[in-house]
């Protein structure tokens, strides 16, 4: 008998992939409505305060000792390169360019995925789940105003203070390695940093880097909490999601924007 | 969680911030030295202004003394045209001489001043007329390699 | 001049795709001010009928006519104010799991109304009296057995005296005293408030002793309606067996199979 040899699925790829563009395009969609009702929350600004305090406060203490740690790694690495070719005295430069640039956008960014991105996921999964959010539209409360979208500015409010108290605190690490420690110059450390550090170009840039992240890590965050089956395994499932697709979201626009900000410099 | 003490943390929390990224923007970064200076500006044209960048340092006697705010092209007489901010507390002579330097070796580029002797001072919107354009290092290449050949040439 | 029903469904049918029907031509009526029973073994299609009446879902034939309002014809904000006229209990009370039982009650009077906090204050402690928990308006619903969880989920549904109050599988899970509390509670509310209730439920005997009227659904399909009476006095196998709890008959015990004698390779 002439039968198909092949094993491969190709109506379940198909499938498959037909369902992520649909699933796409729901994201947007979701995306649309959080913005469009926001209004809810900048009416009670209580809301946004609150989710403030779940995402950006209890997010401090992993930011500053990370930041601090990276620092103070920089500054050894940083040091030990330098050394060879004879330019201790631009460490200042090296720490804080990696810091600002990249390093305190990106990894402040990705721990806040993992520390409130997956915290909201499992939140609002969650809150799926035992039909709380079905009992808000029962109460004719909208459930995307009311608990949506305050998480939501929260994350875009707090990801750029978490980027710039990183950088701030891996400066000081990489000071407190350099200078302290090892001993490099501390008057060449801080003048060479700040002749390089430009305020336009890499600052205002960091600044623009964590807001896109901000803005990418809460929306998927948020739309993997409120999409998840609401089981078990489901909530579990979408807060891996979440950490997974922040993270690949996060490193894929570094690099568009880095290659669109630091093209001449 | 009581209202006010969440109100205290969060309020902390953007104060930390926003204090971090002012931290940031003065310290870290340059926006403290010559956001608010008083300059005035003077311009110098060159033939080849080779890698100098709008931002860049204007130095005399190695100490900065201003910042190149724009690079232009002047179509008539087929020169760069620098414009620099001068720091309005540092005078120089008429006779300035101006400079494209690197810094190092192969470091970035800067406009370095030589004071000249004269008694009047440059003012507001004058330019330099002694100017000396950057080093191109193609050129110099070109220029050793013809060297090389010219002396190697006659001998054959 | 408001019809004597609260709510008309009429010819209605919902699927979720072609291949599974889940209500099929259903007509019923629920008469202002009376408390009427739904019916049905798991999978009948009960909460899906809740849904529509709600407006959650839309019925994909038919119409649902809930205080002479169209539900189709509704817009979102149509909708948002037909739901402020409704409570619905849900099967495990769907508390707010950060929120007190007090803000939990509160939270409708908070969301929809500019009532000052006395008065709201007073509301509350009302309701949570009337479930009988107003000693635990402090409490957060990760303390209270499930028995509370649902009498709190109760008195924040009627938070705004609803004309309609549904409750979706009310006494599922719950223990004996517990479950009298409630089925007392669904009879006095509805008299008390003046409002019109329905119970989805399959407590056979709890529902029978409180509710004025019985809708029984089988495979999405409306098989028989009556009073308790009639119920219970009914011949028909199919209400028979539901209302005294056969173990066989049209519902059958063994789910679709082999021959037991097939499986054991006996012949």
């Amino acid at each position: 008998m002439f039968e198909r040899g092949s094993s491969i699925d190709v109506r379940g790829i198909g499938r498959h992939t037909i369902e992520s563009v649909l699933r796409l395009g729901y994201a947007a969609r979701f995306f649309a409505m959080t913005v469009m009702h926001s209004g809810t929350s900048f009416r009670r600004p209580r809301l946004i305060i609150r989710e403030l305090y779940y995402s950006g406060v209890l997010s401090l203490i992993i930011i500053l000792v990370s930041g601090l740690f990276v620092g103070m790694v920089l500054g050894f690495q940083g040091y030990q390169t330098l050394k060879t070719y004879g330019s201790e005295s631009a460490l200042g430069v090296l720490v804080a360019l990696s810091l600002v640039r990249e390093l305190g956008p990106v990894v402040s960014a990705l721990l806040f995925a993992s520390r409130a991105g997956s915290a909201m996921t499992a939140e609002i999964g969650l809150m799926k789940t035992t039909e709380q959010l079905s009992a808000m539209e029962m109460m004719a409360v909208d459930p995307i105003a009311r608990v949506v979208a305050p998480r939501f500015w929260a994350g875009v409010i707090s990801m750029p203070l978490l980027a710039a108290l990183f950088s701030a605190m891996g400066v000081y690490g990489g000071y407190l390695i350099g200078v302290v420690l090892i001993g490099v110059d501390e008057g060449s450390f801080w003048s060479q940093m700040q002749s390089a550090v430009d305020f336009r170009e890499d600052v205002v840039n960091g600044v623009i880097k964590s807001f896109v992240f901000g803005i990418a890590v809460t929306w998927i965050a948020l739309f993997e909490g409120y999409d998840a089956p609401p089981t078990a395994e489901g909530v579990s499932g979408a807060t891996t999601r979440t950490v997974v697709t922040s993270s690949l979201a996060i490193l894929g626009l570094d690099f568009i924007l880095t290659a669109f900000m630091f093209r001449g410099v | 969680m009581e209202r006010s003490t969440l109100d205290l943390w969060v309020g902390l929390f953007v104060i930390a911030g926003i204090g971090a990224l002012t931290i940031l923007a003065l310290k870290v970064g340059n926006m403290g030295s010559f956001a608010g200076s008083d300059t005035y500006r003077l311009s110098a044209q060159f033939t080849n202004i080779g890698g100098l960048k709008p931002r860049a340092a204007v130095k005399s006697a190695g100490v900065v003394v201003g910042r190149v705010a724009e690079i232009t092209f002047d179509n008539d007489k087929f020169m760069g045209k620098v414009v620099m901010n001068i720091e309005k507390r540092y005078k120089f002579p008429k006779d300035t001489s101006a400079s494209i330097l690197t810094s190092g070796l192969l470091g970035e580029q800067y406009v370095g001043l030589e004071a000249g002797a004269d008694d009047a001072m440059l003012k507001d919107g004058d330019s330099i007329k002694l100017t000396q354009s950057a080093v191109v290092l193609e050129k110099l290449i070109g220029q050793f390699l013809y060297n090389k050949a010219a002396e190697g040439g006659p001998s054959k | 001049m408001a019809s004597e029903n609260l709510v008309e469904i009429s010819g209605v049918s919902y699927s979720y795709d072609q291949r599974h029907p889940v209500l099929t031509g259903i007509d019923m009526v629920i008469p202002r001010g009376k408390v009427v029973a739904i019916m049905g073994i798991s999978g009948s299609g009960k909460t899906t009928l809740l849904r529509l009446i709600g407006g959650v879902m839309m019925p994909t034939r038919g119409r649902v006519t809930v205080d002479g309002e169209l539900t189709h014809e509704l817009d979102r904000d149509g909708l948002f104010r037909l739901r402020r006229r409704m409570g619905l209990l849900f099967q495990f009370g769907a508390l707010f799991t950060d929120l007190s039982v007090y803000d939990n009650v509160a939270f409708q009077m908070r969301e929809h109304t500019d009532l000052p906090a006395e008065m709201i204050n007073d509301m509350v402690m009302m309701k949570l009296h009337a479930v009988g928990l107003r000693g635990a308006h402090r409490l957060m619903p990760a303390e209270l057995s499930g028995g509370m969880a649902r009498r709190v989920a109760l008195a924040r549904a009627i938070a705004l005296d609803p004309k309609l109050i549904m409750y979706d599988e009310p006494f599922t899970g719950l223990d004996p005293i517990s479950l009298g509390v409630i089925r007392n509670l669904v009879r006095k509310l509805n008299d008390a408030l003046g409002s019109t209730s329905i119970v989805v439920t399959h407590d056979v005997q709890e529902a029978l002793d409180i509710v004025d009227y019985v809708y029984y659904l089988s495979e999405g399909v409306m098989v028989a309606h009556g009073t308790p009476a009639d119920m219970r006095a009914s011949k028909d196998p199919l209400v028979h067996q539901f209302v005294w709890g056969e173990a066989d008959g049209p519902v059958a015990y063994q789910y679709p199979s082999r021959k037991f004698s097939e499986e054991l390779e006996l012949v």
